[in-house]
């Protein structure tokens, strides 16, 4: 990827299949010229992870990703000690080498089991790490992360410090479902993604579902906007956005009325309570505006 | 020259590096924490942006320096009056000044043959588009029909009269004299409305005067909450979102390895290795902490009528931010409503059910505490334990009734945590039939609390680890 302005990342991205917006696309740029991680809050379906797989895309790098979990530790995300061969390297060689041979031995990379954190440091070639929702591990994770995110180096007790060969573009994302810490935010440059305005949403479904009609295809983003502008436990996605695209055109829908919306309406909406009052609130409207219409 | 930033401020070295120093201090004031990396961040990544676009100088600087979505709306409201002040200042300096005869005679000539009912037809239609452009310059216009001369010279004060001289409320409209019917009036596009007559006054105050008005911390402007009972929801929901991001991070750092719980097979195999392979010392998954189980007790009585609405509008967002979370209302009788909250999404129709079937039906309408914490304590108390947290909304009026503290203090004791929010000032508390006092010192905190302000102080408290008991 040319990364020479924000208007070229931003077509770059484009091309790949994500229409950034335009902070996301000045984030994107000055996260490969300053070389800084980029974290990521917004609500869930705005395209956070998508971000980080349309940057590895689009600059032709290998996405890395470590997916974040309660109680994720260092030797799922960092590395770890391959403990059996080692033993047998004991085992096998307890009774010519000498002590310290073997201890040298055992502690070298050969025994070392790499997991996505150190895989990204150690890649000859550079390569996007995605941090998956660094929300749901505890405080405890995120300090182990701070000499990565601002050294990119790894220090390994028995064996030194192990520094990044090339570069990589760190993408973490977070829901917001905790505060992150000062230290871990104070390394990153922010960037918040909402939900899209209705012209780009419009695009992005137009750009994965090219067959939709372009005033339904507006009708639909309208919908999705009433449907997210209700208090829901689970407002729909952009994801949700082009599977409700999807479904229409397979269903032959030409316009979306109230019976067309009943049916498809769970595609968009996951919840029991949330699909009782989409149904009373957006169906009831659709109801109205379209008959006059048709 | 006058030196427009008034006798006490110092305007520093010319140039943009001290502007930003000088926007950075800003933010520091309203406490967004920047940091000295940060600013650093901010030129580095100004290097790459070309700087006369506004919005990306604009993004470059908030990526780097505005950390949070609460930073960010402080960002925003600062780097807007920041700039405009700069520019400005810069503008009183060099003697540029729109008043002379082109536009001020226009406007002014303007204003005499101006039609209120179409200013406002006319504003009203910017405000549904949610045009800003067409918003200031009927700002700018309606100052000039009624804002010079008679001004009061306070911004603030002269932004209402102009709104209210124009007739403009937020809400719902009367009918026009022919019987049309009128789209309401968005509130946050009337504040808008309002910043930009705010805006257009004070650029017209610098000029008449030249000289800045200090600047005012923002807490005063923009940032206020609102403080009367009626809460709008969305404030209550963001303090109580706050809260619940709060409470996911308590507790974390009492956690550690040393809590044994089950073997991890995997690191004591890795242990094992230095005693030769025999897993001399186990080593032991740390344990996973437990949801935080929230039990909240609401008053509903008459008492506390004007509270209530907010306290079940706090109610209401707990909801949505925790899953494991039991609500109870009392007036005599204490009644379980976690399931109309769980099936109902929309306030207006909770209140109403809860009211209607909340079940505390009573005799009397008087609390009767007491009697609240007996049936409270044979009910739910064998599901407390010290993981649970309970919440009192309340004033702890009896109304003459036996307290029965023995029995609240019994609670407090198989709870984890009792917090106490009264929606009375303190000064009121244990004045007349209040009996806060014998309640508060099993509490492990008790606040006042009828705003979202001190919603947020509760939070805050919780959230630091400090009970606050006095």
């Amino acid at each position: 990827m040319a990364d020479n302005s924000v208007n070229e990342v931003k077509d770059a991205l484009a091309e790949v299949g994500y229409l950034a917006d335009e902070p996301a696309a000045l984030v994107s740029f000055l996260a490969q010229k300053l070389g800084k991680p980029v974290l990521v809050e917004g609500p869930a379906g705005v395209g956070k992870t998508e971000l980080a797989k349309a940057l590895s895309r689009a600059t032709g790098r290998e996405l890395v990703r470590l997916q974040c979990y309660e109680g994720l530790d260092e030797a799922k995300a960092m590395y770890e000690w391959n403990y059996r061969k080692q033993l047998l390297r004991i085992q096998s060689g307890g009774a010519e080498g000498s002590w310290s041979e073997v201890q040298d031995d055992i502690f070298g990379e050969e025994f070392l089991l790499t997991r996505p954190l150190m895989q990204a440091i150690a890649s000859p070639e550079p390569v996007v790490l995605l941090i998956d929702e660094i929300d749901k591990t505890d405080q405890e994770f995120e300090a182990m992360l701070l000499e990565l995110l601002s050294d990119f180096q790894i220090t390994i007790p028995e064996l030194g410090r192990i520094e990044a060969k090339t570069m990589p573009i760190v993408v973490l994302t977070s829901n917001d479902s905790r505060e992150l810490t000062e230290a871990l935010k104070r390394r990153c440059l922010y960037l918040w993604l909402d939900y899209p305005a209705v012209e780009r949403e419009m695009e992005i479904v137009r750009l994965h579902a090219p067959e939709l009609d372009e005033t339904l295809a507006r009708r639909l983003v309208e919908v999705v906007g009433m449907v997210r502008a209700l208090d829901l436990k689970k407002p729909p996605s952009i994801a949700e956005s082009i599977d409700w695209a999807r479904t229409l055109l397979l269903m032959g829908a030409e316009d979306i009325d109230r019976e067309t919306f009943n049916q498809s309406m769970s595609i968009l909406v996951k919840h029991r309570t949330d699909i009782d009052l989409v149904a009373e609130r957006v169906g009831m409207k659709l109801g109205e505006s379209v008959r006059p219409q048709g | 020259m006058a030196n427009p930033y008034g006798p006490k401020a110092d305007p520093g070295p010319p140039g943009l590096a001290a502007k930003l120093l000088g926007f950075c201090e800003e933010l520091r004031g309203e406490g967004v924490a920047v940091g000295t990396s940060e600013i650093l961040d901010a030129f580095a990544a100004l290097e790459h942006v070309p700087w006369t676009s506004q919005a990306d100088f604009r993004e470059a600087l908030a990526t780097t320096i505005a950390k949070s979505q609460d930073d960010r709306r402080v960002f925003e409201l600062l780097f807007d009056r920041y700039f405009f002040r700069a520019a400005e200042a810069e503008a009183v300096m060099r003697e540029i000044g729109e008043r002379g005869e082109g536009e001020g005679g226009e406007a002014g000539a303007a204003s005499e043959r101006l039609d209120i009912d179409e200013l406002r037809e006319q504003i009203r239609e910017a405000m549904m588009a949610g045009d800003e452009d067409a918003m200031r310059d009927l700002a700018r216009l309606a100052i000039a029909a009624f804002g010079r001369g008679e001004g009061s010279g306070v911004v603030g004060v002269d932004v209402q009269r102009i709104r209210r001289t124009l007739g403009l409320t937020a809400g719902n409209q009367p009918p026009t004299e022919d019987g049309q019917e009128l789209p309401p009036i968005d509130r946050s596009q009337l504040n808008k409305f309002e910043r930009h007559l705010r805006r257009e006054l004070e650029r017209d105050l610098i000029e008449r005067t030249e000289t800045l008005p200090p600047s005012r911390p923002l807490a005063e402007l923009d940032r206020a909450l609102p403080t009367s009972p009626t809460q709008d929801l969305a404030a209550v929901h963001r303090a109580v979102g706050q809260m619940k991001r709060r409470l996911a991070t308590l507790g974390h750092e009492q956690r550690g390895r040393k809590q044994a719980g089950h073997v991890d097979v995997r690191r004591t195999m890795r242990a094992s290795l230095e005693t030769g392979g025999v897993p001399l010392r186990l080593k032991f998954r740390p344990k996973r902490p437990r949801r935080p189980e929230i039990y909240v007790l609401c008053d509903v009585s008459t008492s506390v009528t004007s509270a209530s609405v907010f306290f079940l509008s706090v109610l209401h967002a707990l909801h949505d931010s925790f899953r494991k979370l039991r609500s109870f209302v009392f007036i005599e009788r204490i009644s379980e409503v976690t399931d109309v909250f769980e099936h109902e999404r929309d306030f207006a129709v909770v209140a109403q059910k809860i009211s209607s079937e909340g079940g505390v039906a009573d005799i009397s309408g008087y609390t009767d505490y007491g009697r609240v914490w007996l049936e409270f304590l044979t009910e739910i108390s064998d599901e407390l334990d010290p993981r649970s947290t309970v919440i009192v909304l309340g004033d702890a009026r009896t109304n003459g009734r036996e307290p029965h503290a023995e029995v609240f203090a019994q609670i407090a004791e198989r709870a984890g945590r009792l917090f106490w929010l009264n929606p009375e000032p303190k000064l009121y508390w244990n004045y007349g039939d209040s009996v806060m006092a014998a309640y508060e010192r099993y509490c492990d905190g008790a606040f006042e609390c009828w705003t979202t302000r001190h919603l947020e102080n509760f939070v805050n408290v919780v959230a630091g680890g400090t009970p606050v008991t006095e």
